[in-house]
């Protein structure tokens, strides 16, 4: 088929927005009720676990586009050909970033799957025992640097995906459209990161609360 | 003796070139250093060109003529284009005096080297006659005067038709390599300029179509640095976003029209 690179590509694009973007977002305004203590954490938790047929939305809805978007986009950053030495332009920094970030982001999430999701499902842990489980977790200060990095990583990637998705649909077309384009994601990158990095600091907040229990 | 003719005369300046060379399209690249008097307002190509009729390295080794293209020098044919300081652009229109010394001179080796600066560019003409950048009008009889054109459209199609196929957006394109079979952002503003003309809008899909085929616009990766190199100006990257746009209707139009 001759038309192959196309489908993949423009798939690729979508799969980054609708769902893993809208997941990634998602996910850290839920986590980011860790800010409101356990309780309020597990409350949500259990919320989320109540929700209908929920084993099959994983897979399709976040495994397998997350699976697909990882390893297509590893093929993507590893055909490009960096030539910031020769083009140091704010666009060339953001194209080697993304696939920077897009690398990082992928390793990231497969530990961060293994270790809250996969063991999760494994030992058939409860939601108190996953908040335990996480904040443990990230009492550890290397484990916590490591978590900063992922968010930071995954956001901007989702971020400026955001900024190409709009260019390669042919929605943002001119440079001005194109430029003020660059703030507004330059905002939603700064605003998602707080929500991100506070509920980072709220589970190592939480696992202080718990160890003085 | 005038005062400044003392002056040139104690200074002596001189330009020192470090050429990227290279003797068959088979054989290793090496470097070659060529030291030539500085005159006044000389280009890059006027220094190959004294080069040429005194091939005398910084050693003082005769050797071989540099090998390049040239043929304008006027920075419309798009023929002396090569990595002059790492950036791709022509020859004939490099000023020396803007210039940071050594100048290093390179081919633009995203394309095959024929030998010192000559390059083969085949793959971009290869790739208008893929994507049918052109307009056909021939037929068995007068098909009479074509639609107007709107003076917007006009101006718009002026900018795209400036380009003068030199590669320079393909060499500075981070896609375009060995790994990859990006045609390269050119062939995609030509598509938009024969697309937007009245006449060449009859066939648009099928140049859409082939635009959008293994190796088209799709391995875009928004470095936009096509639009920082062109050495005219060209609007690439709008063309680029433009040919998404028509590249998300013909889609929609494929699966859902027919």
């Amino acid at each position: 088929m001759k038309h192959r690179s196309f489908f993949h590509r423009r798939l690729h694009s979508l799969l980054g927005v609708i769902p893993v973007g809208f997941f990634l977002v998602e996910h850290l305004i839920t986590n980011h009720e860790a800010t409101k203590g356990a309780a309020a954490y597990v409350e949500q938790v259990e919320w989320i676990w109540g929700i209908p047929f929920l084993p099959v939305l994983e897979i399709f809805f976040i495994f397998l586009p997350l699976l697909y978007h990882g390893v297509y986009g590893l093929y993507i950053a590893f055909t490009a050909e960096n030539n910031l030495s020769n083009f140091s332009t704010f666009r060339n920094i953001m194209f080697m970033l993304q696939r920077v970030t897009g690398v990082i982001t992928l390793i990231f999430v497969t530990t961060h799957v293994w270790e809250t999701r996969l063991k999760v499902a494994l030992y058939d842990y409860n939601a108190e025992q996953l908040t335990s489980l996480t904040a443990n977790l990230l009492s550890d200060p290397l484990t916590q640097v490591w978590y900063a990095i992922g968010i930071v990583a995954a956001v901007f990637h989702f971020s400026n995906g955001m900024w190409s998705f709009l260019v390669s649909w042919g929605v943002t077309v001119g440079p001005r459209a194109q430029r003020i384009s660059s703030y507004v994601w330059a905002v939603v990158f700064v605003l998602v990161s707080y929500v991100g990095l506070r509920a980072l600091f709220a589970f190592s907040e939480l696992a202080n609360q718990l160890a003085q229990r | 003796m005038s005062e400044q003719q003392t002056m040139t005369a104690d200074e002596k300046k001189t330009v020192r070139f470090i050429i990227t060379r290279q003797d068959s399209p088979e054989s290793e690249p090496y470097e070659e250093e060529f030291e030539l008097e500085y005159r006044p307002n000389m280009t890059v190509n006027s220094s190959l060109m004294e080069i040429q009729r005194n091939p005398v390295n910084a050693k003082g080794e005769r050797v071989s003529p540099v090998a390049w293209e040239a043929n304008c020098l006027e920075e419309v044919c798009g023929a002396c284009s090569m990595v002059i300081n790492g950036t791709p652009r022509q020859a004939c229109s490099t000023l020396v005096d803007e210039l940071e010394q050594p100048i290093r001179v390179q081919p633009m080796n995203t394309f095959p080297v024929m030998r010192d600066m000559v390059v083969d560019r085949n793959r971009m003409f290869d790739t208008l006659k893929r994507v049918k950048a052109w307009i056909p009008i021939d037929g068995t009889y007068d098909l009479g005067p074509g639609p107007r054109m709107p003076e917007v459209e006009r101006q718009w199609r002026y900018e795209l038709s400036k380009c003068m196929t030199c590669g320079v957006c393909v060499q500075a394109c981070p896609n375009v390599n060995s790994r990859s079979n990006f045609i390269g952002p050119f062939a995609v503003a030509q598509v938009d300029l024969f697309n937007s003309h009245p006449t060449g809008a009859m066939n648009k899909h099928e140049r859409t179509d082939a635009l959008l085929e293994d190796g088209g616009l799709q391995e875009c990766g928004n470095s936009q640095n096509c639009v920082q190199a062109c050495p005219k100006g060209i609007p690439l990257t709008t063309a680029i976003a433009r040919m998404n746009r028509e590249g998300t209707k013909h889609m929609f139009r494929k699966w859902l029209s027919r």
